[in-house]
């Protein structure tokens, strides 16, 4: 017998409910952010986080990663770091990173 | 499809191993997208601009529209497994319907684009931005026809919660379209 995903029916809609209210006030400081020039200095690192707790709460509660089984996060962590390392990569190769100095 | 999995070496339902490798492959592929638009930013030698061109506060909306997509899906997802007929097929009929706003909104976005002289050949800036966000939208149009698809089998009566499975498979595909977008917005639009 193969094994069914049984953590999704045990979340309720309150906390599907939630996680798409905390997605929205999170979208919306994105934006307030963004038209803030009091943030322009440290603006990427901020949107970055911002974004990335997104993608999180996505993953974890949406695709039910949180309660699967931990296959899928290997298959999906593994593709993502590595994209994560050619953009990384590229960004260096072709100048717009400069290690010790400022980008281009 | 059989309503029944067969046993499997891993334990798990073939398919769905089978959608988050898809979704594994597909993390490369957009992945190169962004770092392509990210490499040749700020490169063009011609206008427009990204700060010349790109409206936040309608982007804004279409990604809330996206989110809110998610939520629906994954609330179709838990009518369809408790067996809920009626709710299964209003929130698979929301999550396809606010995808196709989405996909409205991309189209106005373009047209736009395209009328204030952005074109796939304009500039790098063009090439890279139409070719991300295409492909993205292509991803959209794809979810919205399966969620149609799973529509249809509905009313058919062959979508009970013995299918449940198949609903969670294409509910992963439509969310990680969904998180594509949730990155491409911070990096395409808001750090322009």
């Amino acid at each position: 017998m193969t094994e069914t995903n049984t953590e999704h029916t045990h979340t309720s809609t309150g906390t599907y409910v939630t996680i798409a209210a905390v997605l929205t006030v999170i979208t919306l400081v994105e934006v307030g952010v963004f038209y803030v020039p009091a943030f322009e200095s440290f603006l990427a690192p901020v949107l970055l986080t911002l974004s990335a707790a997104k993608f999180i709460l996505v993953v974890m509660f949406y695709m039910h990663l949180k309660g699967d089984h931990p296959l899928f996060t290997v298959i999906l962590t593994v593709p993502l770091l590595i994209a994560f390392g050619v953009a990384v990569a590229l960004l260096f190769l072709f100048g717009v990173f400069v290690l010790g100095g400022s980008a281009v | 499809m059989s309503a029944v999995a067969h046993p499997t070496s891993t334990g798990l339902d073939n398919r769905k191993v089978a959608m988050w490798t898809f979704i594994g492959s597909e993390c490369l592929l957009f992945g190169s997208l962004i770092s392509t638009y990210l490499v040749y930013q700020g490169r063009s030698v011609t206008g427009p601009t990204p700060q010349e061109i790109l409206d936040i506060p309608l982007t804004s909306i279409s990604t809330f529209v996206l989110l809110m997509s998610s939520l629906a899906m994954v609330l179709a997802l838990a009518a369809v497994t408790r067996g809920d007929r009626l709710w299964s097929r209003v929130w698979i009929f929301a999550t396809a319907a606010l995808g196709a706003v989405f996909l409205g909104f991309q189209a106005y976005e373009f047209t736009h684009f395209v009328h204030e002289g952005l074109t796939i050949k304009t500039s790098l800036f063009g090439s890279t931005f139409f070719v991300l966000t295409g492909t993205h939208g292509a991803h959209v149009a794809v979810g919205v026809l399966l969620l149609l698809t799973l529509l249809v089998r509905s009313f058919q009566g062959k979508l009970g919660s013995d299918k449940a499975m198949v609903v969670e498979i294409t509910g992963l595909y439509w969310h990680f379209v969904d998180v594509v977008w949730i990155v491409i917005f911070t990096v395409v639009y808001l750090l322009s």
